[in-house]
């Protein structure tokens, strides 16, 4: 089985969000860029059949140079090799059709992606590349087998979860469920020695226009301090939900 | 040229959210001077779409559709936005709308923007603004294509009703194969899921056990609210992984949001941000969640919880 694992590059969870350029750009100043966590439990899954069921891992971002740190440490996880496709990474939509002729060249089986990226969070490059290449499609998913080209996933729905059954080829949309958490890896020295040493091919990027353009951001309105209630005056809370917030 | 938007149903009755997306959509088609067509699968009462906006429903009945599944809804959402020359089609941010929502795009050859706050602050550029960056920020975002999609946040408009009717009209457009099977649902139907949800009751570690869930399920029942934790309470497996919220969990964009015994990680917030009201009670004046809350309580969740749940009851009792 041949096996795309989709890796988003994101500002780490605790970084500060800030803007420049008139609040059209985003700031990466001293933020620290990571793996994107949904993509980090794909590419474990991936080692597992690699290890279990045997398959080839490759890793794929859409991305400048400033990426490859990112894919570096995918390949110190495990992958045997990453391709960078070289274009900075406009919407969900131009990333997918990226995405989609690096899938249709390598002939992969199964493509394994992040439920979402948590910059963006749009929740659309999977579900955009299977539509674009005309393979099946699992989003939330967290739970994933494959016999030969048979495949069963569960995916989280809201108030509960949906066991499915497909056929390769197929694109998920993964997250938290898909390994345990504690089996997550991390590289080690003879990964991180190994990864420089595999092949980190970049490709040129194929036509693609973003059909979606990010013209400004904004931060929240700064919070008001918070109201605090006496323990032993809970009417008073009940009081303030129900006139003052409306929500009871 | 009307605004199409996708309702969604559960054992035959509507959704909120989907009252919610219709009000949104006739908010979007006065902005352009047009009409809003609903579709729906297998809703039993679709005429009351009318009364958020709706002017004409397109009904698909079909046993083949009773369990969700993407492919056969997108494509059946794109053949109307084909009829009805849709130019915007709005959808919700339940999990099966963003299911669906990408490939939809994709069949129409749409630019997609999920997670939208507002009405578009322009529709010529067509212009709207939703939450990015784990909810730590906003984007205005245009789409520039011809046909456009909108995915709206949950509870981030609200309902609307504007009094109107609808025509019901019975679509059977023709259905893929979909490659994908449900082969079983597991669902605690009797609970407020959390995308549903209004108000969300919320334990974090602070509980120290799941013997401690009681109260935070009976409070729950006092306010008709789903139930949900921090990821440490999943990952003991105090609570199963569907209630967890935060990054890598559920998000929560509910109109109330009470933390109870739970820090207020970014990893946490980021999940929960877009919820209006947040409550917090925790022993600790300086749990960070203090800083993200509207109203706080410095107790002891064992000692607040019980006397919420009695003052909510009387509350509920003279308000009835
Ligand atoms: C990549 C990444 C992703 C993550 N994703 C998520 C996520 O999606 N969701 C999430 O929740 N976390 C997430 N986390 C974990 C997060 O950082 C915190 O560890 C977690 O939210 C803490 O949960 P907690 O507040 O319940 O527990 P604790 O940090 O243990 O806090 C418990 C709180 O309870 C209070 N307390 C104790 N006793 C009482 C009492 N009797 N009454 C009232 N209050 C009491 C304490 O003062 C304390 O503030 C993530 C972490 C990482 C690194």
């Amino acid at each position: 089985m041949k096996i795309l694992v989709c890796i988003s590059h994101v500002p780490d969870t605790t970084s500060k969000i800030n803007f420049t350029d008139g609040d059209t750009k985003f700031d990466t100043n001293g933020v620290q860029f990571v793996i994107n966590p949904n993509d980090e439990f794909g590419l474990t899954r991936a080692m597992w059949f690699k290890e279990k069921q045997g398959a080839s891992v490759d890793v794929v971002n859409v991305g400048g140079a400033e990426t490859e740190p990112t894919l570096r440490k995918a390949l110190a996880i495990g992958a045997d090799s990453a391709i960078r496709v070289n274009t900075p990474a406009t919407d969900g939509y131009a990333v997918a059709k990226q995405l989609a002729k690096v899938v249709n060249d390598g002939g992969y089986d199964l493509v394994i992606a992040g439920r979402e990226s948590i910059d963006y969070n749009g929740a659309m490059v999977p579900g955009m590349l299977a539509g674009m290449i005309g393979a099946n499609f699992v989003a939330n998913c967290i739970s994933l087998e494959v016999d030969g080209t048979n495949a069963k996933a569960v995916r989280e729905i809201d108030g509960g979860k949906e066991t499915v059954s497909t056929t390769l080829p197929l694109v998920i949309g993964g997250q938290k469920g898909l390994v345990e958490e504690s089996d997550l890896r991390i590289p080690n020295m003879r990964g991180i020695m190994m990864a420089r040493k595999k092949p980190l091919t970049v490709v040129e990027p194929t036509d693609a226009n973003a059909e979606t353009k990010a013209l400004s951001f904004e931060k929240p309105a700064p919070k008001g301090t918070v109201k605090l209630v006496d323990a032993d005056n809970i009417d008073e809370l009940v009081n303030l939900l129900h006139n003052e917030a409306k929500v009871i | 040229m009307s605004i199409l938007v996708y309702t969604e149903s559960e054992n035959g009755k509507l959704k909120k959210a989907a009252l919610e997306v219709v009000s949104y959509a006739k908010a979007i088609a006065d902005q352009m001077g047009t009409s809003v067509t609903a579709v729906a699968v297998n809703a039993d009462n679709a005429e009351t779409l009318g009364n958020y906006g709706a002017s004409k429903v397109l009904l698909v009945k079909d046993d083949s559709l009773k369990a969700f599944n993407a492919k056969k809804y997108a494509a059946i959402i794109e053949n109307a936005a084909k009829n009805e020359g849709a130019k915007v089609v709005v959808v919700s941010s339940s999990a099966n709308s963003k299911y669906l929502a990408p490939l939809l795009a994709v069949g129409l050859d749409a630019g997609y923007v999920a997670n939208v706050v507002e009405a578009p602050s322009s529709v010529s550029p067509f212009t709207v603004k939703h939450s990015a960056f784990t909810n730590k920020a906003f984007a205005n975002t245009e789409i520039t294509t011809d046909v456009k999609i909108v995915g709206l946040s949950n509870n981030s408009f609200g309902l609307v009703d504007s009094g109107g009717s609808a025509s019901v009209e019975g679509f059977s457009p023709s259905i893929p194969d979909s490659g994908v099977t449900v082969e079983s649902v597991d669902k605690a139907t009797d609970k407020v899921s959390i995308a549903d949800a209004e108000i969300v009751v919320s334990g974090g570690r602070g509980l120290k056990g799941p013997e401690n869930w009681g109260m935070i399920e009976e409070l729950a029942e006092v306010l008709g609210a789903a139930t949900a934790c921090s990821k440490p309470v999943s990952d003991l497996g105090w609570r199963p992984h569907g209630e967890h919220v935060g990054q890598t969990g559920k998000p929560v964009a509910s109109n109330l949001y009470i933390a109870i015994g739970i820090s207020g990680a970014i990893q946490h917030l980021a999940g929960i941000n877009a919820s209006k009201v947040k409550v917090v009670i925790n022993t600790d004046p300086e749990a960070p969640f203090f800083k993200a809350a509207d109203y706080g309580v410095v107790g002891d969740a064992f000692e607040v919880v019980p006397k919420l749940i009695e003052k909510l009851k009387a509350f509920k009792a003279a308000n009835a």
